[in-house]
């Protein structure tokens, strides 16, 4: 009998990472569609960016309660998971608390007890952060969840993994609770209201909470690459590679830059240079993979367009909804890529079918975005890289910036000003 | 006040220690000409050894560039950096937060390194050698000043403290927006948006800034930006507190607090 339920762990637990690895790694695929993007200079500042960033969460205590609720979720998360390690081997060789008959032939019962109790306070901690959480997403009617950038799934997502989290958090110490050996710190507690239930039923019902907890894990984890909350895992490389360049730098393109200077100097032109493909971007695989990392880095937490200036005065644009968008297109590609090995032309792009003109054209490039995103995420980056699409390719341009253009290319200034008159200040001062 | 021109300087063979950008808006916009006046009156009081590049000046091509028109940005960057380089110009000062942004930041890359300082910091250094003595009964000391960060500046190039040091000098009240520094809100018109009409919403951005500042109830609003200043001003225009709250330029505060 035990043997039997040794290999139903053994084959769960492979199966549950070996989809896990395949997703990761289909993830992987589409971020690598988009253009060289990863810059991988100056290390020790990258690194102390995803130590700041990343697990020091230093920007998420810009609101601090907030932070101190998120950073019980994510320490518990990883802290309660060094559990597994136990689960994993009880569950591989059919024993019970493994580690426990370890520490207690070395005489470190005291140590194991100090750490499963740690392990249910936190527990406890984030069933309690989880449930405040639940409580403000729905009830509290914030600005930023109330959008309409999050209706239908997105919102749903939230929530689940915020449920899950409490019912895997209940498993855990109800397991430990149930097992009446035991008497640690939080689950003892409840001992009490299991009193009356008899050891059988205790065992089993031990049992099938450490089964419901770890097959609990193990959906979670391949829940991750479907979810807003891939964050827990891209937030390091996406920290890792943020620009480490001045906010205000916008990136040149070589393409462009070449084409002026061989009309300047065609003495320099090469005499079989192509011209480039196309210019900016229209479409996923345009974009920098740098790019495609931040769509599936975001959490759609909202800072970025409760700060934006477009959305505050009832504009269109939402730089969350312009990360969504992205991540969606992505998939989407994906998918195409899944089905034909290479992508098939859809007849749709990221232009146009997933973000319009008008939310581009909102845009004052402020980088307030981009300041509030916790991880590092760019979504200016991509609305600047579809309006040179927009502009280069499609010259679609309101009549205003045309003139600018022209304006710039005869006046050598926005307006239309004899650039004779430029120096006419000098006379009056 | 006689304002040199680079063409000039190199003609009777001087070499003047810092350049003086000024810009589009500087150049032609009668509001921001003030600005340039202001800020050109105070190089000349503080005895800088400067120049402007005048008729030979260029827009930097950011609006062009932030609109999508990466080939009017590229024709314009080569030919300034042709006009500078030529000049061996080695130092730029700037009125304007957005040609110091691609000044400082994007030409680089295309073969055009210079040292770029926006006039608030080269206001600060000023100060801080002594070579600006603001007057002890200057006229806006004791009055309060609430300072718009502008988004180029502040942001994109992480410059909070230099304007803020400079109005420190002139012995106000500085009240903070409640949206400011890091978290300061745009007046709306980065991003090219200054050359066309907002796209449709329920309010224009820099109604929603100019109604912060008035929130703070200050006698001025400061700006660093020739741009932020037509917005705000025309903001707090349409909210009829022009009487109540005027928007200056830093520089026009010195040039009348200065020695």
């Amino acid at each position: 009998m035990a043997i039997i339920a040794q290999i139903l762990f053994i084959i769960l637990t492979a199966t549950a990472l070996y989809l896990f690895s395949k997703n990761l790694l289909k993830i992987r695929r589409n971020i690598l569609i988009g253009k060289a993007g990863f810059v991988n200079d100056q290390k020790a500042r990258r690194w102390k960016n995803v130590f700041l960033l990343a697990l020091g969460q230093k920007k998420m205590f810009k609101k601090p309660i907030v932070a101190i609720l998120h950073i019980i979720l994510y320490v518990g998360f990883i802290i309660i998971n060094i559990e597994l390690l136990e689960i994993m081997a009880d569950g591989i060789l059919g024993t019970h608390r493994i580690f426990e008959s370890y520490f207690e032939q070395f005489e470190l019962a005291a140590l194991y007890n100090f750490i499963i109790n740690s392990f249910e306070i936190l527990a406890a901690l984030v069933f309690v952060a989880c449930i405040i959480f639940l409580a403000r997403r729905n009830m509290l009617k914030l600005k930023r969840f109330m959008s309409n950038d999050l209706a239908g799934w997105p919102r749903s997502d939230a929530n689940y993994i915020l449920i899950a989290e409490i019912i895997l958090m209940g498993l855990f110490l109800m397991m430990n609770a149930a097992d009446t050996e035991t008497h640690f710190i939080i689950s003892s507690s409840l001992q009490p209201l299991l009193s009356s239930i008899n050891t059988d039923t205790l065992f089993i019902i031990e049992h099938t909470a450490w089964w419901l907890h770890i097959i609990g894990i193990y959906i979670f984890m391949n829940y991750l690459p479907y979810s807003k909350h891939l964050h827990i895992i891209l937030a390091f490389p996406n920290t890792y590679y943020a620009p480490l360049t001045p906010k205000g730098m916008m990136h040149n393109m070589p393409d462009v830059q070449n084409e002026v200077l061989y009309a300047m100097q065609p003495e320099l032109a090469p005499t079989d240079a192509a011209a480039p493909a196309s210019f900016g971007a229209k479409d996923v695989m345009d974009l920098s993979s740098k790019n495609l990392m931040d769509a599936y880095s975001c959490t759609e937490c909202g800072r970025c367009t409760a700060a934006c200036p477009a959305n505050i005065t009832g504009k269109l644009l939402s730089p969350r909804k312009i990360m969504m968008a992205t991540r969606d297109r992505l998939e989407e590609v994906g998918k195409n890529m899944d089905l034909h090995k290479n992508f098939v032309p859809d007849n749709k792009s990221l232009l146009h079918d997933y973000i319009t003109v008008e939310e581009l054209r909102a845009c004052t490039t402020c980088n307030a975005c981009v300041e509030e995103c916790p991880i590092s995420i760019s979504p200016l980056d991509i609305i600047m890289e579809l309006r040179r699409s927009l502009v280069m390719e499609e010259s679609n341009a309101p009549q205003e910036w045309n003139s600018m253009f022209s304006n710039i290319e005869n006046n050598f200034a926005p307006w239309k000003f004899a650039p004779d008159d430029r120096d006419a200040w000098t006379k009056q001062a | 006040m006689k304002v040199s021109t680079m063409a000039e300087m190199m003609a009777s063979g001087q070499t003047p220690e810092i350049l003086f950008w000024v810009g589009c808006a500087g150049s032609f916009d009668l509001r921001a000409q003030k600005i340039t006046k202001a800020f050109a009156t105070i190089l000349d009081k503080a005895g800088v050894n400067y120049a402007i590049l005048g008729k030979e000046e260029a827009c930097t091509g950011d609006p062009a560039r932030r609109a999508g028109n990466e080939f009017m940005f590229q024709m314009m960057a080569y030919q300034n950096i042709q006009i500078l380089n030529g000049y061996s110009i080695k130092k730029i000062v700037t009125t304007c937060p957005h040609c110091f942004n691609i000044l400082k930041n994007e030409y680089p890359v295309l073969g055009g390194n210079y040292e770029v300082i926006h006039h608030t910091q080269f206001l600060q250094e000023l100060i801080e050698q002594g070579k600006i003595k603001i007057t002890d009964s200057n006229e806006w000391k004791g009055k309060s000043i609430t300072y718009h960060d502008s988004c180029y500046l502040g942001r994109a190039n992480e410059i909070y403290e230099a304007p803020r040091k400079v109005l420190e000098s002139l012995d106000m009240e500085l009240r903070e927006m409640k949206r400011c520094k890091s978290k300061g809100l745009c007046c709306g018109a980065g991003g090219a948006q200054m050359f066309k009409e907002e796209e449709k919403g329920d309010k224009r951005v820099n109604m929603e800034r100019a109604d912060e500042a008035i929130e703070t109830k200050s006698d001025f609003v400061a700006s660093a930006c020739p741009f932020c200043n037509t917005m705000l001003s025309d903001g707090i225009k349409n909210r009829d507190e022009e009487v109540n709250t005027e928007v200056l330029d830093i520089a026009e505060m010195i040039a009348k607090a200065m020695q």
